[in-house]
């Protein structure tokens, strides 16, 4: 079982997001959708390398046992240690395990959404671990101890003065806003605890079931430093990050990096099968991969929403969300935000926590339209609104009870035309009440929730009267 | 003569009468002979989107039984509610049964206005004289379920004296999705400040729609702002003779 989540509230959060978040946002983001967007020109084949990655996805997540199986024979051939984790839990006491056996104090980590799941550097910390993230972006959240608001870019919603302020009261230095003086400080930080680390955890991308290998697609180097300079690996990844081989892997490469950042291809692409074969090679004494399950095993038994488990975390969705883009990742309340994040958590964390996120979005479906694997994210979005609301195997209905009565009697008033028409010819007499300038404003709840952002037109259903009083006049002019 | 049935939708009945007696006209004045089933009320669109999907059966089986009394076209005003019963509607009875098979040949036989016009009808002028600066906002389903891409710019193209400005962000949501509005009202009013901002940005002076509820929130939106361009439905506009 996954650990209870607390209560993801988004509504509550949509009510008081800090106005710099989508600025930050909106900025970010519109770059890489332009970038996204002119890969995708260069590439007439782009359509048929997202239905092949949606097949080999789709493929991998049926047949994900299989690959599993061949991805563990494969690593251990390969000199490596494979360790499986149920639960987050598991995951955490696992890595930690293989800290104390081999006496670790400090710990160097690039980005990884895995650990960011299962809150590893908590963990560390309590164990008098020191844990360092060295990836810009996770840098800075780390050191303003949050969690990261967008799959790639973890300090997304920050603006470059902000991560100055941030540096200056933690660092005790004065720092500039020139983001590449930024990334200079933080360098020079994270260098001295590269030399002086016993261990390096990493994520990774993709898992290479044929050859056991772990890619790692990154853009700063730190990646490369944190799994080959201490004497330990440790990677922690999703077991739904299994593919089947590396002619698959050709195919994530080409529509990962385009997805996420708008480049051909990431600055590194490291490819690590095992640690080092013998003394004098570079890399380090032992590679651990902690295979996480955490609830995707759970998932899968739901032949709708697995299609989750598909996601290569490109973020693209998130990029082109007008909700995440006017709310920021942590509305989504948990280490993962968007679309992607508004139908992985009511799975992960059940419709209990997170029954409000299947709602966060007007199925406009603009995620559906970039995702490289071609996730039904408004299908999905659709399917946990039913659990939400009517339940189904794999939960009981969560809708707060008002929703749930108000439902029924729309639906009683709509499959009934005459109760229908009734209330169409009441609903103007409230017009008077409320109308000013041709308009409808400070109306009563529920309807005060739409006058409170803009004015309602009124109500004057007179479309079938003039229909009858029209065809009356025509049949007695044909007479 | 072709004939077809109006399907009105709901937010069409409660909120644009004009729209739909333009719709009238304009149909007819093409030479296609109407009806209006008057049972029909909503598609149900509202309570599948949320979730209901055994509380939108019913809907959808009075909406097929008032429009299954005749075989012609069904043509409304909205690709989201066209989408709702053309893409969805199936996928609500197990295949199989008659309400599967009712539900198909319904679902074959509804149209989005623009969609009858340029792709049934292969009309693209309507004759509609409109002198005025004009920008577009695509709406969801119409652009993404219903794949309607071109549609409403032929048309557009073809109005007399109409100038037209391309709106940044045309494929963006104004935050209309439905229960969504009254769901997470901060979310909406962003994402329609948003696209208000820039309708404002683009020069225009009317901006058009093929969607109701997307008019409704874009139209109040503007208000709001105090601007004083018009939010129009794409029927209102083709309907137009003079400026």
């Amino acid at each position: 079982m996954t650990e209870t989540h607390p209560y993801i509230g988004f509504e509550k959060y949509s009510e008081h997001v800090p106005p710099s978040i989508p600025l930050a946002v909106q900025q970010a983001t519109s770059r890489f959708v332009g970038g996204r967007a002119a890969r995708v020109a260069e590439l007439p084949q782009w359509g048929q390398l997202r239905r092949i990655g949606s097949d080999i996805r789709q493929h991998t997540i049926e047949n994900m046992d299989v690959y599993l199986t061949r991805l563990e024979e494969k690593v251990a051939a390969a000199g490596g240690h494979v360790h499986w984790a149920e639960t987050a839990e598991d995951a955490r006491r696992i890595v930690l395990q293989i800290a104390k056996e081999n006496n670790v104090k400090n710990v160097v980590k690039s980005k990884s959404m895995a650990t960011e799941e299962i809150e590893l550097n908590h963990a560390l910390e309590a164990a008098g671990i020191e844990a360092l993230e060295t990836d810009l972006g996770e840098y800075i959240i780390q050191l303003a101890g949050t969690g990261p608001s967008h799959i790639i870019v973890p300090a997304v919603h920050l603006k470059k003065e902000e991560i100055a302020a941030l540096f200056s009261a933690k660092l005790d230095i004065n720092a500039p806003t020139d983001p590449i003086e930024l990334a200079r400080i933080a360098r020079e930080v994270l260098r001295e605890k590269f030399l002086n680390a016993g261990m390096g955890i990493s994520g990774g991308n993709f898992l290479v079931a044929e050859t056991g290998t772990l890619v790692m697609v990154t853009n700063e180097g730190n990646g490369r430093m944190c799994t080959t300079m201490p004497e330990l690996h440790v990677a922690v990844v999703g077991i739904d990050k299994v593919i089947p081989d590396w002619e698959s892997l050709t195919v994530f490469l080409k529509l990962l990096a385009r997805s996420a950042t708008g480049q051909k291809l990431s600055t590194y692409t490291q490819f690590i099968t095992g640690p080092r074969r013998a003394e004098g090679e570079f890399g380090p004494k032992e590679f651990h991969l902690v295979l996480l399950d955490n609830g995707r095993s759970k998932i899968l038994k739901d032949p709708i929403g697995r299609d989750v488990l598909k996601c290569i975390r490109c973020g693209a969705c998130a990029n082109v969300c007008p909700v995440y883009k006017n709310v920021g990742g942590f509305a989504y309340g948990s280490f993962i935000s968007g679309p992607i994040g508004a139908i992985l958590s009511p799975q992960m964390y059940g419709t209990q926590a997170a029954r409000e996120l299947p709602y966060a979005s007007t199925l406009c479906g603009a995620c559906a339209d970039v995702c490289p694997v071609k996730i039904p994210i408004p299908t999905i979005l659709r399917h946990l609104r039913r659990r939400v609301a009517q339940g189904d195997a794999f939960a009981l209905p969560t809708i707060p009870a008002p929703i749930r009565e108000t439902a029924n009697l729309a639906s009683l008033a709509l499959a009934q035309d005459w109760i229908y028409r009734l209330g169409a010819r009441l609903l103007p007499i409230i017009n008077p009440f409320f109308r000013k300038d041709n308009w409808l404003s400070n109306m009563p709840y529920p309807l005060n929730r739409w006058t409170k952002v803009r004015p309602l037109p009124p109500f004057g259903a007179r479309f079938r009267k003039w229909w009858i009083v029209r065809s009356v006049k025509e049949t007695e002019s044909t007479r | 003569m072709p004939k077809a049935q109006l399907f009105i939708t709901c937010l069409g009945d409660q909120f644009y009468t004009s729209t739909l007696q333009n719709m009238t006209h304009l149909l007819e004045r093409l030479g296609v002979e109407l009806t209006f089933p008057p049972e029909q009320t909503c598609c149900g669109q509202p309570l599948f989107n949320n979730g209901f999907e055994d509380k939108t059966r019913p809907v959808a089986m009075n909406f097929m039984r008032a429009f299954a009394k005749s075989d012609s076209p069904i043509i409304g005003p909205s690709g989201s509610c066209v989408s709702m019963v053309k893409h969805h509607y199936p996928s609500l009875f197990k295949e199989g049964t008659p309400e599967h098979s009712l539900a198909l040949d319904i679902a074959s036989r509804t149209f989005e206005f623009t969609e009858y016009l340029v792709n049934v009808f292969k009309i693209t002028d309507v004759g509609a004289v409109y002198p005025h600066k004009v920008t577009y906002h695509a709406s969801c389903h119409y652009l993404r379920e219903m794949g309607l891409k071109t549609e409403a710019k032929t048309l557009l193209n073809q109005v007399k004296g109409l100038e037209f400005v391309q709106l940044n962000e045309e494929e963006t949501c104004c935050g209309f999705g439905g229960a969504f509005t009254v769901t997470y009202p901060e979310v909406s009013r962003s994402m329609m400040e948003n696209k208000v901002k820039h309708i404002i940005s683009s020069g225009a002076d009317t901006v058009v729609t093929c969607e109701p509820g997307c008019l409704m929130n874009v139209a109040g939106g503007l208000h709001k702002a105090g601007s004083s361009i018009r939010a129009m439905h794409i029927v209102d506009l083709l309907s137009s003779k003079e400026s």
